[in-house]
């Protein structure tokens, strides 16, 4: 019998500072047996536990593409026991990774269609793995237009900053960076909340999706936004989090109503969330 | 293979006899109540209780158990990678369960043996278990097993179903693994007729004596956000204290906890996993701050919901409850599964 709790060991290949406040970083993993990549298939949307010998596991989203070969990154705030210690390791430093696990967003569904990503802080990471795979030469064609906007509090909190920069100028791809604020006179991005963004530059719910991530103020005030625009409920998409603990559905923490965020999600629509009990 | 009869004089000694092949597990009294223990040198089975204090829900999830193990000694080139450890899980065999909280195992089962993943731990033990179950002649006040789809003498979970009919124990195999069982139990003799008679009028009596009637029949059809919204959680919660022994003592309540200790010897490390309560607030603590059930209200609220409405709906068999009683008779401050099931069902 396999066992699902058993983590692939893997080594950190390469550890990034994304933000000013050195909260967040990120962790390219590489596994130390190959053969376990390809037991590893994912999809955008999709998290996996981090586990580090002594100290635990977290849920964490998975901020590489599955285009990416030869790696998988994961972007980590600092905020609790495994956090702090996974911040203090270094490249070289072998832990283990378990998943892929969780559902992913709609790509089926997707297909054809105009896909508008909203995201907010340090929830941009799963987004940023569906960005890469859909710029993907083999995938562009399988979408729409694609309209991303994505914020901050100030510029030194943006994630992927080489990235964001980059996005900012192709063609095919309706890059919107903003900021909460900033006394960078320089500045020439956007400046503004989330949601007051997206209603200057989305401007239509025809034929789309929109895929919702951030910290809960900004979900609050960017649903009514999209519902003006007409986006029914079954077109909003959003990622949750709950405590979890195994990740697959077994352990009983992660419940809201008989579904488990962790198995069952973490990617719920909007219309699907509305009817269960608002325990997130 | 047909039933056997053991007389109770030869009873402890049958149990002795099947250690050759098996762990077993009988009850025990200690103090003034019953435990499930080992049979070893020592061990005096007592077959004298209603039920006992805590389910056997352990035998397939102790109350802590090593996942995995690990060194942090950078000498060793698997330093920090996980392992799986050699459980040679013996063939188990538990005698004198009660077949609710055998049918317990059924319903959690469906939890831990499941389409997507299957958790190797909880399903060897439960696989190398055998139920060896009595039939309840007694049940308690609290019982109400007839209501959550068991009964004192319900054989759904069982291998082997034991009646008490007098100076004899009625010993009927009901699967292959109850014949094995049987088949390695030395003594009792061919039941006969009248042992029969007897178990069956014990059957019809004791269907009686179940008391507490608990109304389920509405709970599938209720809207699962009306009853969470529903104005009586406030007064259901009041008195609770989230001490968690409704969790604890319940037989279909699994959550677990998975935490890593380095405490065994200086560089080796367990993962482990122990019981956990959706009692506790930090059951659903997030790393932020946030915390959806931060409010005892919310978090017995989740109790009742998760075994009267979610699995009703998610599994379309019943409740989430084998109508022990356990949490009914020990909760310090009396809240009853019973009247918040009429509640709910009433609602």
């Amino acid at each position: 019998m396999e066992n699902p709790y058993l983590p692939y060991p893997v080594r950190i290949d390469n550890i990034t500072t994304e933000t000013e406040d050195r909260n967040l970083k990120t962790f390219k993993f590489v596994f130390i047996n190959p053969e376990d990549e390809a037991k590893f298939a994912y999809t955008p949307g999709q998290f996996a536990e981090l586990s580090i010998a002594g100290k635990g596991e977290i849920p964490i989203g998975i901020a590489s593409s599955p285009t990416e070969k030869g790696h998988i990154d994961f972007t980590v705030n600092k905020v609790g026991k495994v956090t702090t210690h996974l911040h203090n390791m270094k490249e070289g430093d072998v832990m283990g990774v378990r998943g892929p696990l969780g559902n992913w967003y709609p790509w089926e569904e997707m297909e054809g269609k105009n896909v508008v990503i909203i995201g907010g802080g340090f929830a941009f990471t799963t987004l940023r793995s569906s960005i890469v795979y859909m710029l993907e030469p083999e995938n562009r064609s399988r979408f729409e237009n694609i309209t991303v906007v994505y914020g901050a509090r100030s510029p030194g909190m943006l994630l992927y900053k080489d990235e964001l920069m980059e996005w900012e100028k192709r063609d095919d791809l309706d890059m919107h960076i903003t900021v909460d604020g900033t006394d960078d006179p320089d500045w020439k991005y956007n400046i503004g909340f989330v949601p007051a963004v997206t209603e200057q530059k989305v401007t239509s719910a025809e034929n789309a999706i929109a895929i919702v991530c951030g910290p809960p103020i900004m979900i609050r005030f960017t649903q009514p936004v999209l519902e003006k625009l007409d986006f029914p409920p079954e077109n909003i998409i959003l990622s949750l989090e709950n405590r979890m603990k195994c990740g697959i559905g077994i352990c009983g923490h992660c419940n809201i109503g008989e579904k488990f965020v962790c198995k069952d999600g973490p990617v719920f629509s909007l219309a699907r969330l509305k009817e269960l009990p608002p325990d997130y | 293979m047909s039933a056997k009869i053991f007389s109770k004089d030869e009873w402890v000694g049958v149990l002795e006899g099947l250690k050759d092949d098996y762990r077993v597990y009988v009850p025990v009294r200690e103090g003034d109540y019953h435990n499930f223990r080992v049979l070893e040198a020592g061990t005096r089975p007592s077959f004298d209780f209603q039920n006992t204090r805590m389910s056997a829900k352990f035998l397939a999830e102790p109350q802590s158990e090593r996942m995995f193990v690990y060194t942090l000694d950078e000498k060793d080139p698997d330093a920090h990678i996980l392992k799986e450890e050699e459980k040679a899980i013996p063939p188990l065999a538990v005698v004198g369960i009660r077949p609710c909280d055998a049918y317990a195992f059924k319903l959690v089962r469906r939890n831990f043996d499941t389409p997507d993943y299957k958790d190797p731990f909880w399903i060897k033990r439960y696989e190398a278990t055998t139920f060896v179950g009595l039939g309840c002649n007694d049940p308690c006040k609290t019982c109400f097993c007839a209501s959550a789809g068991s009964g004192p003498f319900d054989r759904k979970g069982l291998d082997v179903l034991l009646y008490d009919i007098g100076d004899a124990y009625l010993a009927q195999p009901l699967t292959d693994k109850g014949e094995a069982l049987l088949d390695k139990a030395a003594g009792g003799k061919e039941a006969d007729d009248a042992s029969w008679k007897t178990a069956q009028a014990l059957t019809r009596q004791v269907a009686g004596k179940i008391s507490s009637r608990v109304p389920t029949d509405k709970l599938k059809d209720k809207d699962v956000n009306e009853l969470y919204g529903a104005s009586f959680w406030e007064d259901v919660a009041f008195s609770c204290i989230n001490c968690g022994t409704c969790t604890y003592l319940c037989p279909t309540c699994w959550c677990f906890d998975v935490q890593d200790e380095v405490q065994r010897l200086p560089m080796a490390g367990d993962r482990i996993r122990n019981w956990d309560s959706c009692m506790f607030p930090l059951f659903t603590l997030h790393g932020s701050g946030h915390n959806p059930r931060s409010q005892k209200t919310e978090r017995v609220r989740q109790r009742f919901m998760h075994k009267l409405k979610y699995y009703v709906d998610k599994y379309d068999n019943g409740i989430q409850c084998v109508g022990c009683g356990r949490c009914v008779q020990f909760c310090p401050v009396n809240i009853d599964i019973r009247k918040v099931a009429e509640k709910m069902n009433s609602l």
